[in-house]
Formats: structure tokens, C-alpha cells, sequence
């Protein structure tokens, strides 16, 4: 009984306290938000780490429906550290804004439950269960600014492409299940060990396209300027870091558990996404002015270099994509802290001609967001780099340098409008003045900008993380 | 001596910890500090370099130039996977260490009065930059190599972008776009070798020696691996036609700028070819070579025709850059003795002359904030002692017999007759060419009438310009009398490179 409550004790903690604090909060007489934002930081770090801490349990459960892995762990820890950060940061923002409401820590509860249901998922209706928890979460957060027109928009947007993607999803489940018989992963791989007919191909095509809306790859990454430009800051930091990692796990879990017999079916299907985002992303951006915007392109363009790494379909494609994509996570963060703190007198700083002259009205500001450019260029020796490196190598291993060189060549494109905000950063004239930043923010910046630096290539960090990650990418195989 | 100590680690990484030591003393100090910090930056910026520049003297003194292979070999674990932190020098790389730790402080004695704001930040984009260069050349692993080379382009991307010139945007931009483009390909080269030596070496290793002694690529592979590393540093040399980054970056970068990175950036190209090209793929190389050879002797004549029409100074001496470089390039692949030392000989030679004559530039920028040629004329009477060292390194730039210019230039043009003469007979022309643009230059900024009234009030040099020039011209006067100084050193290693190079053709068949 112990062992199979310590298996999902991680999706445990999330849901006991996400609905405890629902409860609390709505009974309660005066407004509890920072408490409840607090305490579900704390709840959030609690169910990244409990994995850990009860010694890494591996197995199935409900039936079959979750499988917790080595894998499951790592993401549950990078989701709970990241959903964590992230909630930190809305925090000022909200106070400012005068937003504050109790439910948006809770919403964010609710979707890590769902990413964390998503990243263990073993069938095809844990699957879809997790995607929807976490999407129906995703919609209300993108609307939470329900007075804005903006973010309304946004949130209706989001609201129509998403629900279309989940058709997508269904369809593609349900014809695989047709074909297959089942809905289990291990039974599908089974079944198409045998020889995979068109309609299992079909399925599999619906389901990864409905999976590429939610890491919005293109062609099916309509729907993420506007939603981004839309949110309130902190919802677009929430959404371009967590939720992406976590669908692309999903979508690592089901390309090399039941579809590892036709690698080389679906390998066309991610090497075209990979080619099209990295492209759309990189030359989309280029003329993007609203900062916001450009992190929704440059999101798109990363998620394309997270796919080249998949492409190679074999462990080290895994890994790699792992690498990325917790790296892309972290500078991510990184940045929306940064672009948070950037407040002048009459509101958020969205316009990227209005960071002008920043490095002479708050030096550490610029230094950490020059940084941060710097490294998600992939210019060595930040960290940036690094997870390029590793999400590469894989794909010249699978024998596709083609795509590597692409892949290269789009990041070099994507350079000039990194570029171009360093350049504003430190070459243009201010023509503001900046508001002092609260102190989490500046943290959480530091603290990120930290890891950026080349600390993390040190040897004593560097070997052990990497042998996690090898862990985790090993046990889906 | 340095047995037991991580002697190039240290060489490596105290300007490194200099420019920390910088940033953290502007944190814990209040306003009126910062002010005192900023003057004070510099002097402790030079006090952090010359110490590595003694450093590197005493690792110069104490190699065994005997021995052909890296020395002070250093290993720690690294990334896993066969990436290593590995570092060590040989008779190549050692010299390079060596100009660059001996540049870097002249640069910071410059920068003190020219460079106008920002003192401090300047000084830690430099000495990140110099810890940059110098891991370049004693990095021992593929890698690590990469990330210095490329890394460089962050701390030169905001020299030249934050302290440059009126069109210091443009400059730098495509300075940073057009270097960057050249190494993600080299980079995708050096992820197949990576991957490759899984394959051929049964276990993957990115260890440059292990590399070169171990590795045999496919001869048809050698020339996709070897045009992409040549994508990177023929951008890097620059090599003719992709040089055009050069008199942009040159003419906006201020003088520090300007000096190290016509001074040690564009020989990381150079070393780039003798480390990897010939060494890893010596079949494409040997393939390649004519296409090289072309290449180098129109940038030697074309640059030189080019540099003749410049109406800026600096532009000038950027394009007559290009036109040297041509000659290392060429020297290079000889693959002879004569051709190889020369190569090596002429990038440390014009490392210090092209360094020297953009601290002649900076010398008047500073005191008129023009590089128009027509703008000067007739210093001589004004400056009589700048006039002689501008003579002097003039001459030099265009080989004249008792600098080390003429060296690095015979050196090659004997090795390259040996392959053709017709190439040797191209290069020479642009010897001519060269004497052309440079005493024009040197007749039209110091000879003549002084016709313009502005100049009347020009100084000669003061004591900290001549402290920066006298070090440059006794060395190039030196190396132009006793050349064996530095032959000395690279020749075993050279020689070594030379015979592996045979025995992989020979072994291939070609």
C-alpha cells in the first residue's frame, strides 16, 4: 500500500494542497493571496524534491496508467523548481497591477498536477487527461487580467486554437486505439511491432500534431505572439518555460516508448516541425518591436532546436533534448525576471526601444540581461552553448548534418535581434527612468543569470548533473 | 620549475580574476568611489596583466624547445562523454601566448587617457578578452578550443560596440554576424569528429592530440570537415574575399581595440590552419592548397591596391592587414619548412607591427579626433620624434631588411617558389605594393607642407606613448637582426608538424 502511494506521492501532495488552499481561500474573510502564494511555492518545492527524498520509487500505478520512472523524477524536479520560480515572480507584478488574487497560485497548482499526470502518462487517456488539466489551467491564467481587452483576447485565442489541438489529440488517440486495440503504451508498442498500418501512422501524425500546438512548433505556432503579448508578464514567463518542457517530454515518452518502431516514420514529422520553427522563429522575430513578442518567436525558434535533438530518436537525442531544454528553462526564467523589473513610472516596459540606455540607469540589469542574451545566442562559453552542443550532437550521430547546419544557421539569424537588443541595451541614449526593482525579482534574476554563468560547466556540478539526466533519459528506453 | 604547478591555467584565468576583482569593487563601493575606482581601474588592470605577461615570460624561458610535443600539460575531468579541460603548449602556441600577454598591457597603458567613458568597464571586457585569447591558444581539447575561440566575440562585440566610432553599431554588428556565421559551421564540423571518434576510436574524445595522432577521416570526408573549419578562419585571418568585416571594425574600434585585434585576433586564423588543417585533414589540405594559394596572392594584391586609395588611416592599415595575411596563409600551405616558419614568423612579426602602427594612429586621433590622411602633413616639424617611430614601423610594415617583417616575408616567398614560382612571383609584386601605399601614407601625413593651422598646436609624444612604442620597436628591430629567437623555438615543433603531415599523405596515397 505504502509503495504505491510513495510511487504518485509527488501528484498527491500537488492535489491534496491545491484543493485545500481552494477551499481555504474561498471560505476565507479577507484577502489571503500572499499567504497562499507563499505556501504554494512551498508546495511546489515539496513535489519536486518528495521523489527524491523517498528514494526514487520506480514502477506503474492506477492500472497502468502512470509509470514513474527515473524520467518522471527529473521532471517533476524541474517542473516543481520552475513552476516554483515563476510563481515567485508574479507575485510584485500582481501587487502592482493590482491583481492579486488567491486563485492564481492555486491555477498554477493545478497545472503542474497536470504536467506532472503528463510526464508520467502511460496511456493514452492519462495523456489527455494531463494535457487538459493543465490547458484548462493555461486558458484561465492567460485571461487572468480579466478587466484587459488584451488579455481576454489572448485567453479566448488560446482558448479556440487549444481546444482545436485536443481535437486533434482525440482523433489521433482514438484512431491509434482503433488500430491497435488499446490504449496502453507498452500494448501499442506491442501491436506495432508487428508492422504499423497507415491509420496507426495517421494516429500518430493527429496526435503529434495536437502535441505541437502546446510546444507551438510550426506550423502550428499561430496562436503564441498574441497569446504572449496578451498575458500579464508573469503568466507569458509561466508559459514559455514549464509547460513547453513538460509537452516536450510528453512527446519524447511517446516517440520512444510506443512508436520506437517507426523512428522512421516519425522522424519526418519532427524534422519538419524542427526546420519550420527554427526558421519561423528566428526570422520572425526580426522585426518584432514589442519584447514580448520576440520572446514568443524566440520560443518558438528554441523549441525547434529542442526537436533536432529528438529527431535522432535514440538516447542521446533524449538526453540532449533534456540538456536543452532544462538549460532554456533556466534562461527563460532568467529573463522574465529581467524584463519584469523593468518598470518605468507609467506601466511595464514592453517596447524594446524603451530599454535604451538601461545600462547606464541600472548596470546590473544590463550586465545579467546582456548575459542572458548572450547565452541564448549559444554563444560559449555561457551555458547556452552548451545545451545547443549537446541537443546537436545526437542528430550528426543519427547521421543528419544537414539539419545540424540548418539548425546553425537559423541561430545565427536568430543572433542579430539578440543582437539588437544588447545593442539598445547598451548603445542608445536613455530616455527613461527606471523604477527600482523589488527584491525577488532581482534574486531570481541573479540566482539565474548565476547558472547561466559557466559555473554549471564546472566538473563538480557539471558530471553528476549530467549522469541525472543520462538516468533519466535511459529509463525511457 | 613550473612541474608541479598549473602554470597555463594561471596564465589563463588571472585576468579573468582581475576582471572579477573589478566588478566586485564597484559593489561594495559608494559614489564618490566609483569615481576614484574608475581612474584607479586601469592601473590595477595593467598591474594584472603584466604580472601574466611575466608569467608567460618565465614559461618561455623554461619550455624545452627541444621537445616536440605539448608541455605543462594540465588535465582535470570536465564536461564527461571524452571532453576533458585540457591545456598545454608547444613550440606554436607558446610564442602566441607570449604577444598576447605582452600586447594586452601596452593596449590598457593606451586605453588610459583615449578611452573617454566607462573606464571600468572597459577594463573588464579587456582582461576577459585576454583570458579569452590565450585559452585559445593552449586549449588541448576540440571544445575548449571552440569556446575561446568564439567566446571571443563577446567582450569585441561590446569593445568596439560601446567605445567605437560614429558607425560603431554597423562595425560591430557585422563584425560579430560574419565571424559567427563562420564558426557555427567549423562547429558542426567539430560535432561530426566528435561523433566520428566513437566510431574510429572506439571511444569518443574531443583530445586534440589523441586527434591528430589517432584519428584517419575518409579522404572524401576531409574536404566537407576541412571547408567548414576553413569557413571559420578564413573569416578570422581574414582571408580575401571574406575580409570586408576587417576595415569596419578596424576604423570604429578605438585604439586598444584596433591594436589587439589586428595584434592577436586575426592570427587565432592562422593558428587555427597549422593546428587543425594540416593536421587533421592533411589530404584536403593538400587539395585545397591551390585554391589557397590564389586566394592569398590577390588579397596581397588586391588589398594592396585597395589600401592605397584609403583616405582614413586606419582603414589603410587594415587593408594592408589583409595583404599580410596573405602571406601567412600562403607561408602555410607550403607545407615546407621555409613556407611554415615563415607563416608563423610573419603573424608574430606583424602581430607587433600592425599593433605598433595603431598606437601611431591612436597617438594623433588623440590629439586632432581625425584619421583623414589629407587632414595631416607635415608633422615632422611638429613631431620629430613620433615621425622617426612611425618611419621606423613603417619600413617594417613593408619589409624592409632589418625588421622582422622582411623575415616573415622572404621566409614565406622561399617556401612558396619551392611549390611554384609563379605564386612567389605574385606575392613579391605585392611587396612592391606595399612599399607603395605605405611611404604614401608616410610621405602624406609627415612630409610635405603643413598647411593645415589645426596642427600648430600638435605635441610630440609624451612619456607614456613612448614607454608603449619603445618596447614594439626594439622588438621589431630585434627579431629583424636575430630571427633564430624565435625559429629557435617553433622549429622542432614545426618540423614535427611537417613530418606527420608526410607520413598522412603518404600513408593515403596521393
Amino acid at each position: 500500500m505504502f509503495q504505491t502511494i510513495s510511487l504518485f506521492a509527488p501528484q498527491l501532495v500537488l492535489a491534496f494542497f491545491a484543493s485545500q488552499l481552494l477551499s481555504t481561500g474561498a471560505f476565507a474573510k479577507r484577502d489571503i493571496s500572499i499567504g497562499v502564494r507563499n505556501f504554494s511555492i512551498f508546495v511546489l518545492l515539496i513535489y519536486s524534491v518528495i521523489g527524491f527524498i523517498l528514494g526514487k520509487p520506480t514502477g506503474t500505478a492506477f492500472k497502468g496508467a502512470l509509470v514513474i520512472d527515473d524520467f518522471s523524477h527529473y521532471m517533476n524536479l524541474i517542473i516543481g523548481l520552475s513552476a516554483a520560480a515563476t510563481l515567485a515572480l508574479s507575485k510584485s507584478f500582481f501587487q502592482i497591477e493590482k491583481l492579486d488574487r488567491f486563485e492564481f497560485s492555486i491555477l498554477v497548482l493545478y497545472c503542474t498536477l497536470g504536467m506532472s499526470i503528463m510526464v508520467s502518462a502511460n496511456t493514452l487517456l492519462a495523456l489527455y487527461i494531463g494535457i487538459e488539466m493543465q490547458s484548462l489551467a493555461l486558458y484561465i491564467m492567460a485571461a487572468f487580467n480579466r478587466d484587459s481587452l488584451r488579455a481576454s483576447e489572448a485567453g479566448l485565442k488560446y482558448f479556440v486554437l487549444g481546444a482545436l489541438s485536443s481535437g486533434l489529440l482525440l482523433y489521433g488517440a482514438s484512431l491509434i486505439y482503433g488500430f491497435t486495440g488499446s490504449i496502453e503504451f507498452t500494448q501499442i508498442s506491442e501491436a506495432i511491432s508487428y508492422g504499423a498500418s497507415p491509420g496507426i501512422i495517421a494516429g500518430m501524425v493527429f496526435l503529434l500534431c495536437g502535441l505541437a500546438f502546446k510546444i507551438s512548433a510550426a506550423p502550428f505556432h499561430m496562436w503564441t505572439p498574441d497569446v504572449y503579448e496578451g498575458a500579464p508578464t508573469p503568466v507569458t514567463a509561466f508559459f514559455a518555460s514549464v509547460p513547453k518542457f513538460a509537452a516536450m517530454a510528453l512527446i519524447a515518452r511517446l516517440l520512444v516508448g510506443p512508436f520506437e518502431t517507426i523512428v522512421s516514420q516519425w522522424q519526418q514529422v519532427i524534422v519538419i516541425f524542427a526546420i519550420l520553427s527554427m526558421f519561423i522563429g528566428a526570422i520572425g522575430a526580426l522585426v518584432q518591436v514589442n519584447i514580448k513578442r520576440l520572446m514568443a518567436y524566440s520560443s518558438i525558434a528554441n523549441m525547434g532546436f529542442a526537436l533536432v535533438a529528438l529527431s535522432a530518436g535514440n538516447e542521446s537525442g533524449v538526453k540532449g533534448m533534456l540538456i536543452f531544454m532544462s538549460i532554456y528553462v533556466i534562461s527563460i526564467i532568467g529573463i522574465f525576471a529581467c524584463i519584469l523589473q523593468m518598470r518605468i513610472r507609467d506601466g511595464m516596459v514592453e517596447n524594446i526601444n524603451d530599454l535604451a540606455g538601461l545600462s547606464k540607469s541600472n548596470r546590473s540589469l544590463a550586465l545579467v540581461l546582456t548575459v542572458f542574451m548572450f547565452s541564448i545566442m549559444g554563444i560559449p562559453p555561457l551555458l547556452g552553448f552548451f545545451g545547443k552542443f549537446f541537443a546537436f550532437v545526437p542528430a550528426i550521430e543519427a547521421g543528419m548534418v544537414w539539419l545540424v547546419v540548418l539548425a546553425l544557421i537559423a541561430s545565427v539569424i536568430g543572433a542579430f535581434y539578440y543582437l539588437r537588443l544588447v545593442k539598445i541595451i547598451w548603445g542608445d541614449e536613455s530616455s527613461h527612468e527606471f523604477v527600482e526593482a523589488p527584491k525577488t525579482l532581482r534574486t531570481i534574476a541573479l540566482m539565474s543569470s548565476l547558472l547561466v554563468f559557466p559555473i554549471l560547466i564546472l566538473p563538480l556540478i557539471s558530471i553528476p548533473t549530467q549522469s541525472l539526466i543520462s538516468r533519466a533519459a535511459s529509463s525511457l528506453f | 620549475m613550473f612541474e608541479n604547478y598549473p602554470i597555463l591555467s594561471l596564465i589563463t584565468f588571472i585576468p579573468l580574476a582581475g576582471a572579477f576583482l573589478l566588478i566586485f569593487m564597484t559593489r561594495v563601493s559608494n559614489a564618490d568611489a566609483q569615481e576614484q575606482l574608475s581612474k584607479n581601474a586601469p592601473r590595477v588592470a595593467l598591474v594584472i596583466s603584466s604580472a601574466v605577461f611575466f608569467l608567460a615570460l618565465m614559461l618561455t624561458f623554461d619550455f624545452d624547445s627541444s621537445k616536440s610535443g605539448f608541455q605543462f600539460v594540465e588535465t582535470t575531468k570536465w564536461l564527461g562523454g571524452g571532453i576533458d579541460f585540457r591545456l598545454g603548449v608547444d613550440g606554436i602556441s607558446i610564442l602566441f601566448v607570449l604577444l598576447t600577454t605582452f600586447l594586452t598591457p601596452l593596449c590598457i597603458l593606451a586605453s588610459e587617457r583615449s578611452v573617454k567613458s566607462r573606464m571600468l568597464e572597459f577594463m573588464v571586457a579587456f582582461l576577459i578578452l585576454e583570458t579569452l585569447m590565450i585559452g585559445t591558444f593552449v586549449a588541448l581539447d576540440l571544445i575548449l578550443f571552440y569556446l575561446f575561440f568564439e567566446a571571443v566575440l563577446i567582450p569585441m562585440f561590446i569593445i568596439i560596440g560601446v567605445w567605437g566610432g560614429k558607425n560603431r553599431v554597423y562595425a560591430s554588428y557585422k563584425f560579430f554576424l560574419y565571424t559567427l556565421l563562420g564558426s557555427v559551421l567549423m562547429l558542426a564540423a567539430i560535432m561530426w569528429i566528435y561523433s566520428f571518434s566513437m566510431v574510429n576510436l572506439g571511444d569518443a574524445t574531443t583530445n586534440i592530440e589523441v586527434l591528430i595522432n589517432e584519428l584517419r577521416i575518409p579522404k572524401e570526408t576531409q574536404k566537407w570537415l576541412w571547408l567548414a573549419f576553413f569557413a571559420s578562419f578564413a573569416v578570422k585571418m581574414p582571408m580575401w574575399p571574406v575580409h570586408t568585416w576587417l576595415p569596419d571594425a578596424h576604423v570604429e574600434a578605438p585604439t586598444a581595440g584596433s591594436v589587439i585585434l589586428a595584434g592577436v585576433l586575426l592570427k587565432l586564423g592562422g593558428y587555427g590552419f597549422l593546428r587543425f588543417s594540416l593536421t587533421l585533414f592533411p589530404n584536403a589540405s593538400l587539395e585545397f592548397a591551390p585554391l589557397i594559394f590564389w586566394m592569398s596572392v590577390i588579397a596581397i594584391i588586391y588589398t594592396s591596391l585597395i589600401a592605397y586609395r584609403q583616405n582614413d588611416i586606419k582603414k589603410l592599415i587594415a587593408y594592408s592587414s589583409v595583404a599580410h595575411m596573405g602571406f601567412v596563409t600562403m607561408g602555410i600551405f607550403t607545407f615546407n619548412t621555409q613556407g611554415l616558419q615563415g607563416g608563423i614568423y610573419q603573424m608574430l612579426s606583424h602581430g607587433i607591427i600592425s599593433g605598433a602602427l595603431f598606437f601611431c594612429v591612436g597617438v594623433i586621433y588623440d590629439r586632432m579626433h581625425t584619421r583623414e590622411i589629407s587632414f595631416y602633413g607635415g608633422l615632422v616639424k611638429r613631431m620629430p620624434v613620433y615621425a622617426a617611430f612611425f618611419m621606423l614601423f613603417t619600413m617594417a610594415n613593408v619589409g624592409l631588411p632589418g625588421t622582422s617583417g622582411f623575415v616573415g616575408e622572404i621566409l614565406t616567398m622561399i617556401g612558396a617558389y619551392q611549390v611554384s614560382p609563379w605564386i612567389a612571383l605574385g606575392a613579391a609584386m605585392g611587396m612592391i605594393f606595399s612599399a607603395v601605399y605605405a611611404l604614401h601614407l608616410y610621405r602624406e601625413v609627415i612630409f610635405g607642407e603643413q598647411i593645415n593651422p589645426n596642427l600648430d598646436s600638435i605635441k610630440d609624444m609624451n612619456t607614456r606613448e613612448l614607454i608603449i612604442l619603445t618596447p614594439l620597436a626594439l622588438l621589431t628591430i630585434l627579431f629583424g637582426i636575430y630571427p633564430s629567437l624565435i625559429t629557435d623555438i617553433t622549429a622542432v615543433s614545426v618540423e614535427n608538424l611537417i613530418n606527420n603531415f608526410n607520413a598522412a599523405i603518404l600513408l593515403t596515397g596521393n
